[in-house]
């Protein structure tokens, strides 16, 4: 029957498959450039997808991840290969110092992501019916941790995979964020110097490389995150039995797998050195790697869109009876405004990134002058969306902050509707802003001042919600258990990043600021603010729920007690280096400005966050099996959720509930939210 | 009541503090520029801002953290208040108000940095991938060093050959991108003499991104008027010889931001003692580094690529024959 898999024949697995795809890249590679060489590009990328492929394959068997990673790879060949046949009758080059051409590496890895979905198997039951084969409504889970592995329709699994796969993408590029602070630590390139070479780049090329990746799989890893917030939370708080399309939900997550594989393979296919913003037309000179970067981002943009969509249809059409939109959770309302966004901006990163690709594939010169294109142009469209993006990470956390504040201070949260509305009123304007990212750019100088007074409007519903924060937490009987001190922290560090805002927006002060380490703090400070903290907060709040189980308080709160100052230290000296003339995405700064102790700090302190992660994810693995038993209404909350046990039964609530009252009426003697009253016939 | 007047009190001492604090912290580099006059303004103007928001936000949640905590015991819910109108309109209109008038004051404060001097100096700037050039055409010289008089506004106008740089010198404040195939303006009235000062390119341009620095030098009129007949002379009998025009080729085209002249390491192939030698090539064999293979790697640089530099991308040159014979008599004479 079943094989016994486990995590350390998934590990044997993964150095014989790393070895060995390393051996057929080197023969591979040394075929094609007469020369063995062991730091190049192709022996990396082969082992890298080898060894991924055959962890899962150890883990878990050849199903699910492992066979959509086995489809990825052989596909990506396959589509190679074809493209290098197609170059070969047409004599044009046929290999070059990546193994295949750039225009084969990109169509293979196209072909390589559909096929992963083909692979892993979330296109089966849409396949059978086009084939006229009916399949049951629900497919009943494995029992285990199995089922994680592999296509669920639940979206309580799927966002446990999103929130798993987002602290693995935040792990690698934090670990990557670490090389280079490392590097930073002194003035001088200390290890990644133009002696060094790995993956066919010299040290500041890596430098560039890891840092540009570091932006993006950040980015990535937040996108999941709030996907795995949103996708967890959002039926559960709207008594849904699941979201409204699972099918898409299940194809939403998997796309993400992909693409991150392509972001990772980026790093060794030649890296690229553009930051994450990947402006032409420096990004148009840099290796392949540019290509699998613009590819992954391409295709994640499809989990965000598709789950937006999910998200709004859920909360429109299958609300728990009497939900009115003003008795709402006010995460739902956050979900909304940010699925909002998502959904409609999220096409405008994804087409400027594919105008780069086909300017490099085909020789289209959207933004070549000498053939009447316009780099400004794509700053454009690249800012329309990702300045919004900014909105769709942080609206969620603003979220998790207002919905567990009454919770832990038992009292309700002040002016319901003015948060509410708040969060829309930021997705609104956070539309009309995007050319602050631009002021010195080169684009009308003219336009500067009407795009000063769209991005300072921004700070009016922020400081709604920071009001409201505080009068919520006034005269509250405040407890701290780490969810609560998470949401503490990220008022705090979220303020920082607000306050340090409205000087980028002033067009003068901003002429000082723009691209340095200034706007680094400020963008990490909002981050950490908006997403990092109420994402942990909200993994402490929800664990209990997931697993029955709690994650341990004392490692919590070491958690929490190291990041913090850690955190707050980074950007403070961040801003600091930068107000001085530290310029951002350098690999080496100049010793006469005097920053070489400053960013030893700052080392210091980023290694520190990262032991706190550690801690965290530890305590976070260790707890789902060892965690102090938790079935219960464990922060006596008010939500649906918590008035069933935990875990939480397979289809939600067995008997529907219908909302009889106001979400946080804490402190109302009398008061109820909920009612669960039995189904009278059909569905809801 | 006696909560919100401690309060009170506390946000307005808090603030003061945090004030006192960053400002004598000293934020900005040395101002040396008549632009770096507003903006600093405008910048203390917000730290004073940010420094009260601050305190009004966390000053009653760390007050509420300590007074208002939970005592031992106690199991019941806080005193019901599910939020207020009035306090909710002000502070929706008071924040309006004030970020109306901080982007009215804003834009004022733009317009004073863009002041124009109808007799300013003007200076063409080309930035390439690794360095700068400053040319004045006034004067007929370029230099790889920006000289300006003090108190003199200089009118920068940018392009650049390759991809996006962005010009800023810290004490000077303004920054302006460059962008190929259009000149962009920017105009400086250093105010402040000084030979410390460089030009930092803030966009990220490629690997040698950090080293894009270029010295600027702050003199007064007799100082600069004395360089400029300075460079004229040199130019004039740099133009003498092959391997002194070949310099000026060389400089003007930034070639040493990746060819160093010393064997020290760099992007590009060093040049020392280049010429005459074996050098290998990617894919295998070697190569006699003669004038034909010279020429051949300036004009067509992916023709032949030396072995470890597969990943530079090294631009095509558009120089004469004349030219090409110039720069490699430059680079023979370095042994």
């Amino acid at each position: 029957m079943k094989r016994k898999y486990t995590v350390g024949s998934g590990l044997l697995f993964l150095l014989i498959a790393g070895g060995v795809g390393y051996l057929i890249g080197l023969g591979l590679d040394a075929l094609i450039m007469k020369n063995v060489r062991w730091t190049a590009p192709v022996p990396s990328a082969f082992s890298l997808l080898f060894a991924f492929t055959a962890f899962f394959f150890g883990v878990y068997g050849y199903r699910g991840i492992t066979r959509g990673l086995v489809y990825q790879v052989v596909w990506t060949l396959i589509g190679g290969f074809i493209v290098t046949g197609i170059r070969v009758m047409m004599g044009l080059s046929v290999f070059g110092g990546f193994f295949f051409t750039e225009p084969a590496w990109v169509f293979g890895a196209l072909v390589g992501a559909v096929a992963f979905l083909f692979g892993v198997g979330v296109m089966d039951d849409w396949v059978k019916w086009a084939r006229g084969i009916d399949t049951p409504e629900f497919h009943e889970d494995e029992p285990g941790w199995e089922k994680f592995l592999g296509v669920s329709l639940d979206h309580k699994v799927i966002g446990i995979q999103y929130t798993v796969t987002a602290l693995f993408l935040i792990s690698v590029g934090g670990t990557f964020a670490l090389i280079f602070r490392t590097e930073l630590a002194a003035s001088g390139l200390q290890f990644l110097n133009v002696g060094m070479n790995l993956f066919g780049q010299n040290g500041p090329q890596l430098y560039n490389t890891l840092m540009s990746l570091h932006g993006m799989i950040m980015i990535v890893s937040i996108l999941l995150g709030i996907a795995g917030i949103i996708n967890y939370a959002v039926p559960l708080l709207v008594g849904a039995h699941d979201m409204a399309f699972p099918r898409m939900n299940a194809f939403a997550y998997w796309v993400s797998v992909p693409a991150a594989v392509l972001l990772l393979m980026s790093l060794v296919l030649g890296g690229f050195d553009t930051g994450w913003t990947g402006y032409p037309p420096l990004s148009v000179k840099a290796p392949v790697g540019q290509q699998m970067f613009f590819l992954g981002v391409f295709i994640a943009g499809w989990s965000s869109i598709l789950g937006a969509l999910n998200v709004i249809a859920t909360v429109v059409r299958m609300r728990a009876r009497g939900m009115t939109a003003m008795r709402m959770p006010i995460l739902v309302w956050a979900s909304v405004a940010t699925s909002i966004i998502a959904l409609t901006a999220t096409q405008l990163i994804g087409l400027s990134f594919q105008l780069v690709m086909f300017q490099r594939l085909f020789g289209m010169g959207f933004f070549d002058p000498a053939k009447g294109g316009n780099p400004v142009l794509f700053q454009h469209l690249f800012w329309f969306y990702s300045h919004p993006a900014v909105y769709v990470f942080v609206l969620p956390g603003l979220g998790v902050i207002s919905e567990l504040l009454p919770v832990f201070v038992r009292k309700p949260l002040f002016g319901y509707r003015w948060v509410a509305m708040s969060s829309l009123g930021i997705a609104l304007v956070g539309f009309l802003v995007w050319a602050h990212h631009m002021f010195t750019s080169g684009m009308n100088e003219y336009l500067r001042v009407p795009f000063m007074y769209s991005t300072l409007l921004v700070a009016v519903p922020t400081g709604v919600k920071f009001f409201s924060w505080v009068a919520t937490i006034w005269g509250g009987k405040i407890e701290t258990p780490t969810p609560m001190l998470f949401v503490l922290g990220a008022i705090v560090v979220f303020l920082m990043g607000g306050l340090s805002g409205p000087p980028n927006a002033t067009v003068s002060v901003d002429l000082h600021l723009h691209d340095t380490y200034f706007i680094v703090g400020h963008f990490h400070d909002t981050i950490f603010g908006g997403f990092v903290f109420p994402f942990f907060a909200a993994i402490y709040y929800w664990f209990p729920k997931a697993t029955g189980r709690r994650m341990n308080e004392f490692w919590g709160k070491v958690h929490f007690w190291l990041m913090t100052p850690s955190f707050l230290i980074l950007t403070f000296g961040m801003m600091r280096v930068g107000l001085l003339g530290m310029r951002r995405r350098i690999a080496d700064y100049d010793p006469a400005q005097g920053f070489d102790t400053t960013h030893l700090i700052l080392t210091i302190a980023a290694f520190a966050i990262a032991l706190s992660v550690l801690i965290f994810l530890i305590n976070f693995f260790h707890s789902i099996k060892h965690g102090e038993k938790a079935q219960g209404n464990v922060w006596n909350s008010r939500s649906p959720e918590w008035q069933v046990s935990s875990p939480m039964p397979a289809h939600n609530y067995e008997t529907p509930f219908e909302v009889v009252g106001e979400p946080y009426d804490y402190g109302l003697p009398g008061s109820k939210y909920i009612d669960f009253v039995p189904a009278q016939g059909g569905k809801h | 009541m006696r909560h919100f007047v401690i309060v009170g009190i506390l946000v307005i001492a808090l603030a003061v503090l945090t004030y006192v604090g960053l400002d004598s912290a000293g934020l900005m580099p040395v101002p040396a520029s008549a632009q770096a006059g507003p903006i600093d303004w405008l910048w203390d103007l917000q730290v004073k801002a940010m420094s009260f928001l601050f305190s009004l936000i966390v000053v009653p949640m760390l007050y509420s953290l300590l007074v208002f905590r939970r005592k031992k015991g106690d199991t019941t819910d806080a005193v019901h208040v599910e939020g207020n109108t009035t306090l909710e309109v002000v502070w929706t209109v008071i924040p309006l108000v004030v970020v109306l008038g901080m982007a009215f004051v804003g834009a004022q404060n733009l317009g004073e940095t863009r002041r124009a001097d109808p007799d300013a100096m003007v200076v063409n700037v080309t930035g390439f991938q690794w360095g700068w050039s400053f040319e004045y055409p006034e004067y007929g010289i370029t230099s790889k060093e920006l000289y300006l008089p003090v108190n003199k506004q200089v009118l920068l106008k940018m392009t650049s050959r390759d991809v996006i740089h962005s010009f800023w010198v810290p004490e000077f404040r303004v920054k302006q991108d460059l962008v190929p195939g259009r000149i962009t303006e920017l105009r400086i009235t250093p105010t402040l003499l000084g030979d410390t000062y460089k030009v930092r390119c803030s966009e990220i341009c490629g690997t040698s991104h950090a080293y894009m620095e270029n010295p600027v030098i702050v003199v007064e009129k007799v100082a600069f008027d004395a360089w400029v007949a300075e460079q004229q002379a040199l130019a004039a009998e740099a133009g003498q010889t092959p391997e002194g025009r070949g310099l000026a080729l060389v400089t003007a085209n930034g070639c040493r931001g990746c060819h160093s002249i010393d064997g020290s390491p760099g992007v590009g192939p060093t040049w020392f003692r280049l010429a005459g030698s074996e050098v290998p090539l990617s894919g295998g064999g070697t190569v006699i580094a003669d004038d034909a293979f010279l020429a051949e790697s300036i004009l067509q640089p992916q023709a032949k690529i030396v072995a470890g530099f597969e990943a530079q991308q090294m631009p095509a040159y558009n120089f004469t024959e004349e030219q090409v014979a110039d720069i490699i008599a430059y680079i023979k004479t370095l042994k």
